[in-house]
Order: structure tokens, then C-alpha cells, then sequence
């Protein structure tokens, strides 16, 4: 059973009368995608496209020495064949973007759309096939030969950074791109480091993931030669973000290009960049005047879409001998992969501010280099350096909690940061809004059945049964409502975080809402139109809401970092209280009162006082429409325009419990149960909020049990396919049970935080605190991901080779 | 070329594809049935999952050709013709078993096909079933009781008169 009980804690929802926000409203989108409506990238129409295929590198590092043509120009239907030499005119030598230069010295070597002279990693493009069909453009892409000379690679992350490994890029004579730092008081950190009773000193590593969202990659650029405009469709999540990096990329101007995001078949950060096909496809068709199109095989998406994680963590923390932590260190190398695409190096700093976890310690230091491999590029995969940062401290915590013999709710009740210091500012320098985390944790383990489950682990213990039980906590909190632009600045991010929202009131009232937030399974319209549906007392049918079309939303920072409803829905709460107050103007004028005396009550203004003198909506509407009788000075329309830059972040924060069955003869880990408390702040929609940590948690658990993105030493992904790359199914997910804590976030009026990347950010350290916790005993104090049978089998035995074994 | 015969949603339709086109392809590119998806390149997904002759298959797995003279039923297929939604499509959209949609026609399909076979699902029938349907959005959680609450609604339907519930 689900339950999810809403906290006590819950204050109503910010509205005179909040009929919908709350509510478990179904989704309006649902209708167009379960019937086969809903039209992907994949789906349109597009008489006359040339299909492009690309010919991408079978080496991980070599030098191009020829590439013949000559076998695929013979294949019926193939029209091109083009190099990456031959291409190069069409982008003017610009590489694609890289948007955070994290560093003043940061190294970011050019990044072509298709390599020219040498491949950088095994699937990084060196030629493409222009054809009249798909079978043709792929049969066309199989027959170019290349000739390559293949060079020594760096693949491995920890020797990609020693000084004597193969270089990614020569020129740079290193595999540093960059090293960041964060230690506000190196002297302070050291001292707590020695006076302290307990070190604990941790190295976990982060496989790297693909993101698999079910939707390969697709992309449609269709030319206008008589008009000179270009409309990219693309399966991404930031049209609004790619229009003005393609336009830049290949000096078209932005007022020619048309960015369309159709239906996309999920993202996870995978679909947040400007990748090659982008760029190909519409240099292409602008030269070509014909549609040019490209859909993304899996097996290709293993190879040419980002991958996430990726890291090498040393973390270390100094406690006193109550189980207090006084100062926290983390040391990370994170793998770049052979480019940075659009935000790679930036997404360890997500992570960075986090590394001390929801704990109140005093001093803090973060070092990251991030470091070229001939590898796949990494970028924001869900959670993007949260996940990694909770991890870190979540597992230490647990370490912590051995070393001093507490349990690791005590530990971490100890060291919480307590309810009544939010506003908190934290040792790495942000703000955390405002949270409960003791409450959460006591619901958790309500809900986690705790003194049950340790009876019964406590029973299986004493019989030393083969199947062993662990109990696995992980208390998170993240920063999310990406971002304030001031901050973004600060961290040298090359644009802002705000978002942008248009709320028109049409003349027989119904509205249209237009926002910059870019949905691609969220529920976004859903949520949008019973927030303004709210605000206007009217029926959220009636509310529209436009997305995704840059020629419809012109601006918009679009959707990641958990920012859609915390960035996004304030900017609509702000445009529709814009509409309300001019609409008050139009229904004083009207009423022959003044506006303060007016009151907004079901949709119409009254009088205060005076309920029967009153005005509609609608008949505002309409008088805005018709113009016939305003007030002097008042434009006829009824809308309103809002952009908003949020303050600070929003802190969901949660306490997760996993409790798994270890069969301690085979190693195969079973997740049993699953409990969740989060807290997002308010919940426009609670069933949504639902999906969202439900697909998260299993994510998380699959990064803690079964995916990883495998290289050979030569730099091969040996799991370029979904038979090889485990994404789990319905027979391997275990049954979530949830409840929320609500402490309303006090940076936005609607007191929203955000819950898109909770769960994959809770659950990986709840699942792999859950083996260890079931092993300890057996002498296993650390199990790498993904803990497969045989790394659990491994463990034990190593343990038990050590003596550890009870 | 090969001349291939289907009834596709009750329709017949005959068209010239060459031999090694897959049953998918000839649907969403010949016929312009772009509901049913297409996931991944190794039978692993079941985004492309339709009936042929009443019973689900990837139809990234089969030529086009191996289906000629089949009834093929596919996701356009399923709804009433106003958009009424039948009870998988349903008790989907009521359990909120779907986010990005995309693995959804073909969980549909599959959970039909499911149901029909199985007269007494249960949740471990259902998980194991739909085994080979990934969903990277939804974490399964309420497909299994979309799936379950259809599942029970066809049983109610298909009791004999009289029954007690
Ligand atoms: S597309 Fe057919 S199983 Fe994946
Ligand atoms: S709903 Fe997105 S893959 Fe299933």
C-alpha cells in the first residue's frame, strides 16, 4: 500500500480557496499518449527528409588516417557522404558549447560536431551519411571504411589522472581539465581533523550510468528556403537554451530559428545539452533546403549520449567521542569523458556545497579536478552531483555510526541540523530554506517499521540464517529551484536561472498559460492549470498551457535541476496575480468602486460588504476584450508577463529506509521494503509528487544493484545495449511506501521546493547502507556498486578470508 | 519488394515494403501508426509491443512480412473512435501508471494481452508478466496497480450472470 499521509505540519495551500493545489487531480496529458496521439520527434511527417547516419569511431583513442566512401556511395538510397573535414566550413571551426568554464584556466578543448584528423573515444563522430530512407542512411553509416591508427587511451578514471597516462588531448600535456576548490578555513578543518576522537576515512567510486530515458535521441531540422528560417525539432529538454547555442553555433540568426521540443519520451538530464546531430542536422538542411532528420538507435545512445556519475570520492570525516561531526573533506576526481558538452564540468558543483550532508558541522573543504578520459562525455544524469555527494556523506555517516557503536539514526539525530536553526547557514555557505529533518527521520522509521525489522534481522543474526537482513538509512537534502542568477555567476555559469511565464486571458475567459519550463513526462500542464485555475476560481480545464515551441514561449530557462515548479510555477503564480490585479482595476472601474474595497470570491470581484455588487471574470474578460468601456490608461487585454529570479534555493530534504534480504551463500540482494519520507514543501499535486519519487527511488536502487556502464581497458562500453546495461523491470522493483513531511519553503509565495530528483538521490545510499548493514557482522564494510551477486559473494568471502567472519 | 496483407485495427491494408522491413517500420512508417514506439535495437524494451492475432509481440522482432495475413491491433486501435478509453487505457491514466508515455503503448498493449491470458493476476503475475516492458519514468510501482485494477474490472465483466461479486 502507498500511504500517504500528509503531515500535520501541512498549512493550507497559499490561496484564498485552494479548490485543486493539493488535490490528486489526474493528468491531462494522459489522453494523447495512451491512445498514440502524442507525436515524438520520431513521428512527424517529413516529406522528402534526407535521413542522416553517423559514422562514428570503433576506437577509443586513434588517429584517422582515410576514410573511403566509395562502398557506401553505392548503396541505393545513400545521396552523401560527408567527413568531418568536409563539414568543418559549415560551423566555421566553432565547437559545440561547453556553458560552464568552471574555472578561469579551465581546459576545454575544441569539441567538433564530427572529429576531424583523430577520435577521441569509441562512438565520437567521423563521418556522416546523408540518404533518402533510415535502412539506407544506417546501411550507408556500416559501409564507410576508416582507417584508423589507434593510440594509447586513458580510460580508467584514477590512472586517467596520474602523471604518467596516456593523454586524452596532447596539446594539453595533461588530463586536467580543471580544479576547483571550496575550503572556506583550510587551518580550522585541519585542527578539527586533529583533535578529533574518530577519523573516518572513506574512498567510494561512482560507475559511471546511462541515462536510458525509454525515447532514444531524435532530431528533424526542416528548412524554409524561400523565408531562410530553420525549426529544429529536437527530443531535448532545453529548446529554449538550444536556440541560442545553435544559433551561435552556426551564426544563423537567432530570429530565423524555430526550436520545437514535440512529446518527449523522458530525459534525466540526458536530453539537457547541444549535441552533434543538432548541429549536423541543421547545418544540413540549411544547406541542402530539404528537411534533414536523425533518430538515435539504443545502441547509439549508449555511445553519443552523456552519460552521468563517474567518480573517484575520498571523503573523510573528524567526529568527537559522542558520534559529533566537527569537519568534513571530500576529495573527488570526476570523469569528464573525451569532451565537455554543455554543463560536464559543472556538475561535480552541484555536489560540492552538499558534502556534509543535512548535518550542522562546523568546517568544510572540497577539492574536485575533473579529468579527460577517451571515454563517452559525462553531463547531468538525475540528481547531477547531489547523488554523489549524498552518497559520500551517507555512507560515511554509517561508518561513523560503527566506529563509535550508535546506531545510524542516532548518529545522524545527533549531528542534524535542528528544526529551529533554519534559516541555516551552512559551513559550505548557502542557505537552507527551512526543514525538519528529526521529524522526518521519526516518521521514517515509523513508517519503516524499525524495532520489527531489527527483531527480525536481530532473530536471523542469532540462527545465522544464509538469507541476512539489512536495514539502510539515508537522510538527503538537496539544493534545488535552479537558480539564482547571482550565484550562477559566482560559479562562472554562462547564463541565468530565472523563468519566464505569460498568463492571457482570452475574451470568453478561457486562458492560456505560456511558460519557459519544458516538460517531458512531468505533468507540467496538469500542475500549471490547477495553480492559475486556483488563483482565478476557475474550472483548470479552461487553462491552457503552452510549452516547448520557442515560436509560443519565446523565453525560458526550461527544465532540469528539479527548478520546473520552484522557478517555473512562481513565475505563473506571478503572472496570474498580475492578471488579477489589472483585472481588479477593470472590475473597480465597473463597479464605481475603488480597487482596495474590492473583493475576489468564486471567480468574481465583489464589493466588501456589499456582496451583491459584483462583477464576473468573464464579463472581464470580455471588457478587456472589447475595449468599449475601460479605465483611462488601461491597455485592452487581460495578460500579464512575469520573469522570475529566485532568491536562493529551495531544500527538499527526506529520510529514505531500505531494507533488503542478503543471501549470504549467492549474494543476490532481494530490496524487501522500501519506505520514503520526503519533504518538498508544498505539494501542488501529491499524486504526481508520487511518480516522481517512485521513479526516482528506482533509479537510485538501480545504480546501488545493477547498472554500470562497463569499459574494457581498451575502451570499449561493453554494455552498449539494453541486454547488457540492466535497467530494471516491474519483476526486479520493489514496492514503495511514502509519506511527506511538509515545511513550506519561505523563498516563493507558493512555499514549493521541488521533488524530480529526491528519490535517485536518496535511494542509492539507503540500498548500499542496507548490504553493509546486512554483512557487518560477517566482517564487509563496504560493498561497490552495482553490488551484483558476485561483488556481494566477493565481499563476503574477502571479509571472511580477513577473519571478519563470525 | 514484398506485397504484405494485413488488417491493421480491424482495417484491411496491403502494402510494398521490402523484404527485410520489421513489422514496426511498416507501421509507423508505411501505415502512419506512429503510436506504437520503438525503444531499443536488442528485443529488450517492448516499447513496440502490439497483438498480432490477439496476442502481444515486439514488433521490432518480426518482419513485416512474417505478419502478412495477420490481424494486427495496435495502440490507435484500442480506444473507442470518440477517445473513450478502454479499461487498461483507463485504469492507467486513474493509477497514474504513466509520466513520459513513451513505454506506455506498448505496456498497454502488453497488459492487455496479460489480462486476456490470465484470469486470476496477481501482483507477482503482473511483475513477471510485464518483464519484458521497461519503464525508465515510473518505477513500476503504479503500472502493476493500473494493471491489477483492469485486470479486476475484466474479471467483474467476464462473470457469468448471477455471479456474486
Ligand atoms: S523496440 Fe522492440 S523491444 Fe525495444
Ligand atoms: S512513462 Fe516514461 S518510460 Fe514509462
Amino acid at each position: 500500500m502507498t500511504a500517504t499521509a500528509t503531515a500535520e505540519a501541512e498549512a493550507p495551500a497559499p490561496t484564498a480557496k485552494a479548490t485543486h493545489f493539493g488535490s490528486r487531480r489526474l493528468r491531462r496529458e494522459d489522453p494523447a499518449l495512451l491512445t498514440g496521439e502524442a507525436r515524438f520527434v520520431d513521428d512527424l511527417h517529413l516529406p522528402g527528409a534526407l535521413w542522416l547516419g553517423v559514422v562514428r569511431s570503433t576506437e577509443a583513442h586513434a588517429v584517422i588516417h582515410g576514410i573511403d566512401t566509395d562502398a557506401a556511395l553505392r548503396i541505393e538510397g545513400v545521396t552523401e557522404v560527408l567527413t568531418g573535414a568536409d563539414l568543418a566550413p559549415l560551423w566555421g571551426g566553432a565547437a559545440l558549447p561547453c556553458a560552464w568554464p568552471v574555472t578561469d584556466d579551465m581546459h576545454n578543448p575544441p569539441h567538433l560536431p564530427v572529429a576531424v584528423g583523430e577520435a577521441k573515444y569509441a562512438g565520437d563522430a567521423v563521418a556522416v551519411v546523408l540518404a533518402t530512407s533510415r535502412y539506407a542512411a544506417a546501411d550507408g553509416a556500416a559501409a564507410v571504411a576508416v582507417d584508423y591508427e589507434p593510440k594509447p587511451a586513458a580510460i580508467d578514471l584514477a590512472s586517467a589522472a596520474e602523471p604518467d597516462s596516456p593523454l586524452v588531448h596532447e596539446s594539453l600535456g595533461t588530463n586536467a581539465s580543471y580544479t576547483w576548490e571550496l575550503t572556506p578555513d583550510p587551518d580550522a578543518v585541519e585542527k578539527a581533523f586533529a583533535e578529533a576522537e574518530h577519523v573516518i576515512e572513506e574512498r567510494f567510486i561512482q560507475q559511471r550510468l546511462i541515462p536510458a530515458a525509454m525515447e532514444p535521441r531524435g532530431v528533424a531540422a526542416v528548412p524554409s528556403p524561400a523565408g531562410g528560417e530553420l525549426t529544429l525539432y529536437s527530443a531535448t529538454q532545453i529548446p529554449h537554451i538550444l536556440k541560442v547555442m545553435t544559433a551561435v553555433t552556426l551564426g544563423i540568426g537567432e530570429n530565423k530559428l524555430r526550436v520545437v521540443a514535440p512529446a518527449v519520451g523522458g530525459g534525466f538530464g540526458s536530453k539537457l545539452n547541444v549535441y552533434a546531430e543538432e548541429i549536423i542536422c541543421s547545418a544540413l538542411a540549411l544547406r541542402k533546403g530539404v528537411p534533414v532528420r536523425w533518430t538515435e538507435s539504443r545502441s547509439e545512445a549508449a555511445l553519443a549520449t552523456i552519460q552521468g556519475r563517474g567518480q573517484v570520492q575520498d571523503i573523510a570525516l573528524a567526529a568527537d567521542a559522542d558520534g559529533r561531526v566537527k569537519a568534513v573533506k571530500a576529495r573527488l576526481l570526476a570523469d569528464m569523458g573525451a569532451y565537455l558538452q554543455l554543463v560536464t564540468p559543472g556538475i561535480p558543483l552541484l555536489g560540492a556545497f552538499l558534502y556534509h550532508g543535512c548535518y550542522d558541522i562546523g568546517h568544510y573543504s572540497f577539492v574536485c579536478t575533473g579529468v579527460f578520459t577517451n571515454k563517452t562525455p559525462t553531463d547531468a544524469y538525475r540528481g547531477a552531483g547531489r547523488p554523489e555527494a549524498t552518497y559520500a556523506i551517507e555512507r560515511a555517516m554509517d561508518s561513523l555510526a560503527a566506529a563509535t557503536g550508535l546506531t545510524p539514526e542516532e548518529v545522524r539525530a545527533r549531528n542534524f541540523i535542528s528544526a529551529d536553526a533554519f534559516p541555516y547557514t551552512s559551513c559550505a555557505g548557502l542557505i537552507f530554506d527551512s526543514g525538519d529533518y528529526h521529524a522526518v527521520l521519526d516518521r521514517a522509521m515509523a513508517l519503516a517499521d524499525l524495532d520489527a525489522r531489527r527483531a527480525d534481522q536481530a532473530r536471523r543474526r542469532a540462527e545465522q540464517n544464509p538469507r541476512q537482513l539489512g536495514i539502510g538509512f539515508s537522510s538527503y537534502v538537496e539544493m534545488c529551484g535552479l537558480a539564482p542568477s547571482r550565484v550562477l555567476a559566482s560559479l562562472n555559469y554562462g547564463a541565468g536561472g530565472w523563468e519566464a511565464a505569460t498568463v492571457r486571458v482570452l475574451p470568453t475567459a478561457k486562458v492560456q498559460v505560456v511558460t519557459g519550463a519544458t516538460p517531458h513526462g512531468q505533468g507540467h500542464e496538469t500542475a500549471w492549470s490547477m495553480i492559475v485555475a486556483d488563483r482565478l476560481g476557475i474550472d483548470p480545464d479552461d487553462v491552457e498551457v503552452l510549452h516547448s515551441d520557442t515560436a509560443v514561449s519565446p523565453t525560458g530557462m526550461d527544465t532540469y535541476g528539479s527548478r520546473s515548479l520552484a522557478v517555473g510555477g512562481t513565475a505563473i503564480y506571478m503572472a496570474t496575480e498580475r492578471v488579477l490585479d489589472k483585472a481588479r482595476v477593470i472590475a473597480a472601474h465597473r463597479l464605481e468602486a475603488s480597487p482596495e474595497d474590492l473583493e475576489y470570491v468564486d471567480g468574481s470581484f465583489r464589493v466588501r460588504g456589499t456582496p451583491a455588487s459584483s462583477v464576473a471574470f468573464g464579463e472581464i474578460a470580455f471588457a478587456a476584450f472589447t475595449a468599449h468601456d475601460l479605465p483611462d490608461g488601461v491597455e485592452p487585454n487581460l495578460e500579464a508577463h512575469a520573469t522570475y529570479d529566485p532568491p536562493n534555493f529551495t531544500f527538499p530534504n527526506g529520510t529514505h529506509v531500505a531494507t533488503v534480504e542478503v543471501d549470504t551463500e549467492t549474494g543476490a540482494v532481494e530490496v524487501v521494503d522500501y519506505a520514503a519520507v520526503d519533504d518538498c514543501g508544498r505539494q501542488v499535486n501529491p499524486l504526481i509528487v508520487e511518480g516522481q519519487i517512485h521513479g526516482g527511488i528506482l533509479q537510485g536502487a538501480a545504480q546501488a544493484l545493477y547498472e554500470d556502464a562497463v569499459y574494457t581497458d581498451d575502451g570499449q562500453l561493453a554494455t552498449a545495449s539494453l541486454v547488457d546495461y540492466l535497467v530494471p523491470s516491474a519483476a526486479e522493483a520493489p514496492r514503495y511506501r511514502l509519506d511527506s513531511h511538509v515545511s513550506p519553503s519561505p523563498t516563493n509565495p507558493m512555499g514549493v521546493k521541488g521533488i524530480g530528483e529526491a528519490g535517485t538521490i536518496a535511494a542509492t545510499p539507503a540500498v548500499i547502507n542496507a548490504i553493509v548493514d546486512a554483512l557487518r557482522p560477517l566482517g564487509v564494510t563496504d560493498v561497490e556498486m552495482p553490488a551484483s551477486p558476485q561483488t556481494v559473494w566477493r565481499a563476503i568471502e574477502t571479509a571472511r578470508g580477513r577473519g571478519g567472519a563470525s | 519488394m514484398s506485397l504484405v496483407t494485413l488488417t491493421v485495427n480491424g482495417e484491411g491494408r496491403s502494402l510494398d515494403v521490402e523484404p527485410r522491413t520489421l513489422l514496426v517500420h511498416a507501421l509507423r512508417d508505411h501505415l502512419g501508426l506512429t503510436g506504437t514506439n520503438i525503444g531499443c535495437d536488442s528485443s529488450s524494451c517492448g516499447a513496440c509491443t502490439v497483438l498480432v492475432d490477439g496476442l502481444s509481440a515486439k514488433s521490432c522482432t518480426m518482419l513485416a512480412v512474417q505478419a502478412d495475413g495477420a490481424e494486427i491491433t495496435t495502440i490507435e486501435g484500442v480506444a473507442e473512435p470518440d477517445g473513450t478509453l478502454n479499461s487498461v487505457q483507463q485504469a492507467f491514466h486513474e493509477c497514474h501508471a504513466l509520466q513520459c508515455g513513451y513505454c506506455t503503448p506498448g505496456m498497454v498493449m502488453a497488459a492487455m494481452s496479460l489480462i486476456d491470458e490470465y484470469p486470476d493476476l496477481d501482483e507477482a503475475g503482473v511483475r513477471s508478466g510485464l518483464e519484458g516492458n521497461l519503464c525508465r519514468c515510473t518505477g513500476y510501482q503504479n503500472i502493476v496497480d493500473a494493471v491489477l485494477q483492469a485486470a479486476a474490472t475484466a474479471a467483474t465483466a467476464n462473470a457469468p450472470a448471477g455471479s456474486t461479486p
